[in-house]
Parts: C-alpha cells; structure tokens; sequence
C-alpha cells in the first residue's frame, strides 16, 4: 500500500504551510510502512484544526468531541485490543479540555497511541492561549501578555506514569514517521507530542523558530530507559528544544492484563449465550 | 390491648446508628422470609454518611406481592434512643418493640406498655455470652425477632449459613449461635404465641430477594453487554457494583474511568467497535455526560445509559429519592436529536426494560435510558426469577462482510426510509467510514450544505418514528372502568398498586395508568384513556409534575389533580389512598 491510498476525497483544509501537513504526512507513512491494514485501524480525534484530519485519512474514524479523543479510543481497545487503535489531539484537546482523560490514560497504561498537535495555540478558534502557549505570548484573550508558565506534556506524563514518551517536530515528517511507527509498536501508552506551527495565530513558535532549535537527543545519546535524565531533558526548552523518545519501559499494558479478553477480543464473543440461573440462585 | 391476631401481614423494622449491620440483617430477614413462600417489599433510609447518622431498614412482608414499604410498622427493633425517638408514632397498637433494656441510654418510658408490646431483651450481653462482640446485637435482635413472630428458626439457619460460608465453618457457627442466643431468650421469655403479628412459611415458587439496580445490571448480561465505563455515584454504584462483581463470571470488562465525560465517551467508543456497552450514573454524573449524549445521536452511536434520580439540583440529597430528570433526560444536550426513555417501575420491568434497551439502541442507533431513582434502586423485593427463554438479541441492520464487498463505497449513513442505515463495524473489510460529530454526508464526511443538514435532520428525526411504533403501551392496572385514573411513571407504580388494594377494601374503584416506555410520548394511548376516564389525577415524586406536562405537551389534557412529593421520600400508599378517598368522598 502507497501513503496516497490512504487520502479520502476530501482534501485538507488548513492553511497553506500548516505544520498539520507534515504530520498527516507522517501518519500515513507510519501506518504505511507498518503495513497496517485501514480496516484494522481506527482513529479517535478529537476538535480543532488537529481533529479535522479525521476527513483526510482513510481508516475507521471517530471524531469526538473537544477534548475527548482518548477516551473513546480507549474504549475501541476495550472492544477489540485486535485494531491498532490512535487518538489524534490538539494541545487545547489534550492538555486543557481532556487534561483529566491524558493524565489518567498515561496512568492506565492503555494500549493506545497518542499524538498531539502541539501548536501551542487554540487555532480552529482563531488564536486564543493554550495551555503549552509560552508565557509572556500575547493572544485573543490574553492581550498584554499570558502570565503563567505553560504545562510540560513530557514531564506531566513521566509524572503520570506513562510507558512511552515522546516529541517529534512537524517539520521532520521522516523522524517523526519513525517516531510514530515505534509509538504504534509500544505495548501499552504512547504520548508523541508534536511540536508544530500555526503558521496564521502563532508568530512566535513559527518553522523556522523548531527547525533552528531541535536536535535528535537519541542520536545525541541520550538513553530511553532513565526516568531521572528523561525528567532532565523534558525541561530542555531555549536554544535546543531535544525531539525524540524520552523515556520508554516496558510494561503489561491495561488491556494485555484482562483475563477476559485474553482468547479473544469482546467483539468476537458470542452474545445470547449467558446463563444467569447461577445469579439468581445467589439472589434467592 | 385485644388486637386480633394477623398471620403473614407484617411490617418488621430495625434502626440505629450507621456502621451498626442494620443493611445486612434487614436484608437478611427478608431472606428467611422469601425462603419461606412469602413475599417482601424492603425500604431503607440512610444519611451521606459512612458512620454515625440513623440508618433504617424495613420490610413489608406478606403472601401477596408486595410492591412497597408500608408506613405502620408491627414490629420495631431499637439499636438505641433514636430509633425509640424518631419511629415510635409509626407503631401499629399491639405492635412490639424489642429494645436492649440493659443499655441505660434507653429509655421507653414514653411507650405505652397497655397500647405496644414491649420485648426488653439484653441483646449486647447475649451476643458476648454467645462469644460474639456488641455489634453482633444485631444478630440477637433478628434471632429475637424470629422468635417472637413463631416463625421457622431453621430459615434463619440456612440464610446465616449462606451469608457467612465464605469465612468458614467457625464464623458460620458463631452466627447462628449469637442468633439462636435471641431466639431462645424471646421462646423463653415471652408468651411469643401471644404477639398479634405471626409470620409463618407457606408453600411458594423460589424467589430471589433483589434490587432494580441489580435487575438493571442482570438486564444487562443477559443483553450481552460486554463493556462498563462508569464513575461512581449514589445511588447508581450498585449497578455498577454488581457488573464489577461478574466480569469473570460472564466475561466482561468493567472500567470505572477518571470521570462522567470519559465513561460515557469510553463506552460510546466500545459500542462504536461493535461492543454493546454501557454506563451508569446519577443526575449529577449524567450532567456531564450530556456532551456526549449529543455525539451519540449525531454519529448514530448505539449507547444505552442507566440514569438512577436521587433529588437534585447539585448535590442535593445523594441518599433519597426524587423523579425529577425526566424532563432533564427528554431535553440533555444541544441540537434535536432522537433518544428513548424507559423508566421501569419495579426490579422485573428493570431487568426486561434494560435488556429492551440494548436491543433498541442498536436497532434505531441512538441513545436509550434506563431512567430510575433511589426508591426502587436501593430497595429489596422479592421476584421469582426472571424468565430468559423468550429473550432474544436485536442487533438492528449491520453491514455483513459479503455485503460490504459488493457495495463499491459504502455509505455509513446512507439515507433510508426509516432513517436506519446498516452499520460496519471497525475491523471488517471495506467498512471503513467516519463516525463524525461534525454534521457529515451520507459517509460522514464533513459537510455543511444546507439541502444535506436538512436530510440529515430528517433522517435521525425519522428513526424516532420508527422506534415509536416498536416500544410497548402504557399498561392499564386494576379495573378497565375506574372513578379515578390515577396516571404515574417509573418508581411511583409500587405505592400505587398498594394504595389500589386498601381502594379494593374499600370497594372504591381506581386503576392505574403507569407510563413505563415514556419517551418518545405513547401520545395516543394515554389520550385514549384520559378521554375515556371519569376523572384523572397524576402521581409523581417531584414537584413540577413532568409527566403530567409531557401529556398536556402531547394530548392538550391539562391534569388538574395533581398529587406530587418532593420531601425526598417516596410515598407511601396510604398517602395516595387517603388522597384519592378525599377525592371520591366529596
Ligand atoms: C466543549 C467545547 N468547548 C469549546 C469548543 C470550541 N473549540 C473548538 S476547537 C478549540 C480549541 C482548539 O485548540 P487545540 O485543541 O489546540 O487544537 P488546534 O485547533 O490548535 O489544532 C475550542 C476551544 C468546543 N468545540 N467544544
């Protein structure tokens, strides 16, 4: 299968130049080059100009509300752990709105992909502050400048226990391809945060402020299995933004841990065979 | 005192403090009795708290069905003053008190002992002489209680039996001791044969002793519900509880998430990939899951919600009961969508309406509540067991993969006469489509051309229609000609029917319309009975009367007589048979 194949009639509608592009072209070469089948893969995503790609890729789609992207792909897994199951997200979807579902999904250790669209910006709503907009940005609503320091998604998911963590850069479509690729192959939850710009609401984080600053930390050494040092690299945020795995540990998933879909996934469970005679017996 | 003498009609009643065991005995008697042939009603009453505070627990007892509390009570058991205090006036005359007369704090001097039997039983010293500690009084005093009723200590036995079995032999045999310590002190105390209320066993069909909220989780497995997304809140938890309790047991998955938003978005999820899946919540859970009722019924998502009312707004009163969502469930989320509400009045019509409810979400792909409250939720009655034979899962129009392959490209949301269109699920081939909360054409493509969103209305709008003609009528109980129609829905059916049977004693003729399938509105059936009736009043446990204006909504009836309740507590049947008995004396 070509990355094309997986294109809808639909073409995107983002701005000319969006860091979106680089992301879906990502995407669909990840999922190419894993082979995946479209029918075997189902992306949750959730609203903004990040959940509008849900009509330019062609696998199952559930396009949820805003900030409610994981959890109903959480439930996809539940249902069936067979599908290669993602949740695609804005920085306003993932960290504002559906903070408490990130949080606790890093923790669940669903057996999910992640990847947010970080832009720093809520966009599809023309340029307001986003919980990672840096401090001092001046948007819509916080004309003299915003006042507080943005949230860190990588140290917030170290925090939250989450087994595979990572950023890649719009801007890099091949690293970041491979960065979703090992994300989709992590046994359990997987955070790619994606740094891209908003090339209409956010002047400051534009391309070539990323493209001057990021640097592979893999290729610079840095090992993914010290929590410590994945800590100390999340907070890297100047001159030399590190893109690339933080931290990465191998765990039983939620959904490999259930005894109840270890033969098979709940979907291929045949329904009308229960028995409740032993329930009411317990009742009597 | 001459009271004559009643077998098999009793109100037994125990209250003390929270943290006492008072649950686990009241639930307990009912047990023995049901064992026995004979059928209970329970209702228990409980503050938002885990210690301290008065719990109650009551069980109406009988050979006939038995659909609610009752307020006289013929047999009070004090855990301490309070009981004595806030429950004295609920005696019947002859009625028996059996209270620990070493306990100094307690005082029943208040109590004539010429109107009340008074049992002094020292129950804290039977249970430690028994080798038990003081909370096992309340063994003594159920032990006790058999006793002075004359009914069959071996019940007693096999229930203890059941209930202790788990921690072994020794536990089992302390209890039944600590219980026989009371039995034997009433046998040998008082001249048990003497007491007005006896209870005795008679022959009967084995019968489960059970809550809605346990009928609406077994609907459920029996559904084939396979996944459970729900945070908990009273008084819904038990659902949730029970479903936990049997994922083994019947291979599913029950996931309690981080809040409302995710289990309902979790389960809509499941049921997206082809899972019948499930939540459950109170009014303040279900306000957050509005947001995603809405993304049911755009993306055409099967979702089957069991929505259990406790008296709002906010927190409101988490341990009572109140009918005052029905409304709220009607109108959640913005924008016109369809949606099915089943408010079932007993545990029975809870197990059958929840497993209608899987199979009518899927059929007509929308939304379907189970909508009950507190009352019938958290109280105990005995059912014989549910008849599965006839059960049978609907999964509605579904793509099969033949068909898929010959579709060259599938349309998801393809318009249909009734609205319906066949589903695919993810994983099967050439399925593939966008369940999208944006408005979508006929794939789920975003679009946002006007002659499309008309269609779209339309077609969703339709599947209601469709729907409407598949859900059963509002049943008429009691006499076909009636002086008064009383018309209710969901949990205020119990308290009907048993303020119809003191009407029957009283030769005065009332029925009952119970409006069960409540929305989409059974607009020409309770019209139909309404014109039809000499004179209509509406019972609701609220305080707006909703249902009466959904039939004013829908028939242009305006009920005058209203008889509403919004104290929190449920009514009792003497209240609507005092009510209707004022009507049809004037
Ligand atoms: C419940 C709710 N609140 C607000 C909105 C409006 N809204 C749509 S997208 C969005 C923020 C978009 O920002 P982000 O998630 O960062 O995505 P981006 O558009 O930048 O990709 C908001 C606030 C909404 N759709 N739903």
């Amino acid at each position: 299968m070509k990355p094309e194949e997986l294109n809808t009639p639909h073409d995107p509608t983002w701005c000319p130049a969006c860091g979106n592009f680089g992301i879906w072209v990502a995407l669909k070469k990840a999922l190419t080059e894993l082979k995946l089948d479209p029918d075997e893969v189902a992306i949750s995503y959730g609203i903004g100009c990040s959940g509008n790609e849900n009509n330019f890729v062609k696998t199952y789609a559930f396009h949820s509300l805003h900030g409610r992207a994981v959890p109903p792909a959480a439930g996809i897994k539940f249902a069936n752990d067979a599908l290669t199951v993602i949740a695609v997200s804005g920085d306003g979807d993932a960290y504002g709105e559906g903070g408490n579902h990130f949080i606790h999904a890093c923790k669940n250790n669903y057996d999910i992909t992640y990847l947010v669209h970080d832009n720093q910006m809520y966009s599809l709503t023309t340029g307001q502050a986003s919980p990672t907009s840096e401090k001092g940005m001046k948007t819509k609503t916080t004309p003299s400048g915003i006042i507080e320091d943005p949230i860190n998604p990588i140290s917030l998911a170290l925090a939250a226990n989450a087994t595979f963590v990572a950023k890649g850069f719009s801007g890099k479509a091949d690293h970041l391809a491979e960065l979703i690729k090992k994300a989709i192959q992590h046994k359990g939850f997987a955070l790619v945060d994606i740094l891209q710009n908003c090339v209409t609401f956010n002047k400051l984080n534009t391309f070539q402020f990323f493209n001057k600053r990021v640097y592979d930390m893999n290729k610079e050494g840095h090992k993914t299995n010290n929590k410590q040092k994945a800590y100390e690299m999340a907070s890297e945020w100047g001159e030399r933004i590190p893109i690339g795995i933080f931290y990465k540990e191998e765990k039983p998933s939620y959904n490999s841990s259930l005894p109840q879909t270890a033969d098979a996934p709940l979907v291929k469970h045949e329904l009308g065979k229960v028995d409740l005679t032993p329930n009411f017996e317990g009742l009597a | 005192m001459s009271i004559k003498p009643t077998v098999n009609d009793l109100n037994w009643k125990i209250a003390g403090e929270a943290g006492y065991g008072i649950k686990s005995v009241g639930l307990m008697f009912s047990k023995i009795c049901t064992r026995g042939g004979l059928q209970i009603f329970d209702y228990s009453e409980y503050p938002s708290l885990v210690r301290g505070g008065h719990n109650t627990y009551q069980v109406n007892v009988g050979e006939d069905e038995k659909f609610a509390p009752k307020a006289l009570v013929s047999l009070l058991v004090a855990l301490n003053q309070d009981t004595i205090d806030f429950h004295r006036d609920e005696l019947e005359e002859g009625g028996g008190l059996v209270y620990d007369n070493e306990d100094k704090e307690i005082d029943v001097s208040s109590l004539d002992a010429k109107k009340y039997n008074l049992f002094p039983i020292p129950l804290t010293k039977l249970a430690e002489d028994a080798g038990g500690k003081k909370v096992m009084r309340n063994s003594v005093a159920l032990g006790a209680s058999v006793g002075l009723i004359s009914y069959d200590f071996e019940l007693l036995k096999s229930v203890i039996e059941d209930a202790f079995k788990k921690k072994g032999d020794e536990i089992v045999n302390m209890n039944i001791k600590i219980a026989e310590a009371g039995y034997k002190h009433a046998k040998d105390n008082f001249d048990v044969g003497k007491f007005p209320f006896q209870l005795k066993a008679v022959k009967g069909p084995k019968r489960m002793v059970l809550t809605a909220n346990e009928a609406i989780a077994l609907g459920a497995i029996q559904a084939g519900c396979k996944f459970m997304s729900a945070y908990p809140m009273t008084p819904a938890s038990s659902i949730l509880h029970y479903m936990a309790a049997n994922q083994e047991k019947h291979n599913l998955v029950v996931k309690q998430t981080e809040d409302e938003l995710s289990a309902m978005t979790m389960a809509l999820g499941a049921n997206f990939a082809g899972v019948r899946s499930f939540t459950c919540t109170s009014g303040g859970g279900f306000s957050l899951m509005v947001e995603a009722l809405g993304l049911s019924g755009i993306t055409e998502t099967p979702m089957v919600i069991a929505e259990v009312m406790r008296p709002g707004p906010a927190t409101g009163l988490p341990t009572w009961t109140e009918q005052g969502d029905l409304r709220f469930l009607i109108h959640a989320a913005q924008g016109e969508f369809p949606r099915i509400v089943i408010a079932p009045g007993d545990a029975r019509e809870a197990f059958y309406g929840t497993h209608h409810a899987f199979n009518l979400a899927e059929k007509y792909q929308m939304p379907v509540f189970v909508l009950s409250d507190k009352f019938i939720s958290e109280s105990y009655k005995s059912e014989e067991f549910f008849d599965t034979t006839k059960l049978k899962i609907e999964r509605g129009e579904m793509m099969t993969d033949t068909q898929l392959k010959k579709v060259k490209e599938y349309k998801r949301y393809k318009f249909t006469d009734t609205g319906v269109s066949p589903r695919s699920i993810p994983g099967q081939k050439d399925g593939v489509y966008n369940a999208n909360s944006d408005e979508h054409d006929e794939f789920g493509y975003s679009v946002e051309d006007a002659e499309n969103r008309v269609r779209m209305v339309e077609k969703r709008a339709a599947k209601l229609e469709e729907a409407a003609k598949d859900l059963p009528e509002p049943i008429l109980y009691g006499l076909e000609k009636a002086d008064i129609t009383l018309i209710a829905w969901g949990s205020t059916k119990g308290p009907i029917l048993e303020a119809m049977k003191l009407c029957e004693r009283d030769k005065l003729k009332v029925n009952l319309l119970h409006v069960m399938y409540a929305f989409p509105f059974p607009t020409e059936r309770v019209n139909e009975v309404i014109k039809n009736a000499k004179d209509v009043v509406i019972v609701e446990n609220n305080s707006t009367a909703q249902l009466g204006s959904l039939i004013r909504e829908f028939t242009g009836h305006d009920i005058e007589k209203k008889l509403l309740k919004y104290s929190g507590r449920q009514f009792y049947p003497n209240e609507i048979h005092e009510y209707v008995s004022d009507i049809l004396s004037k």
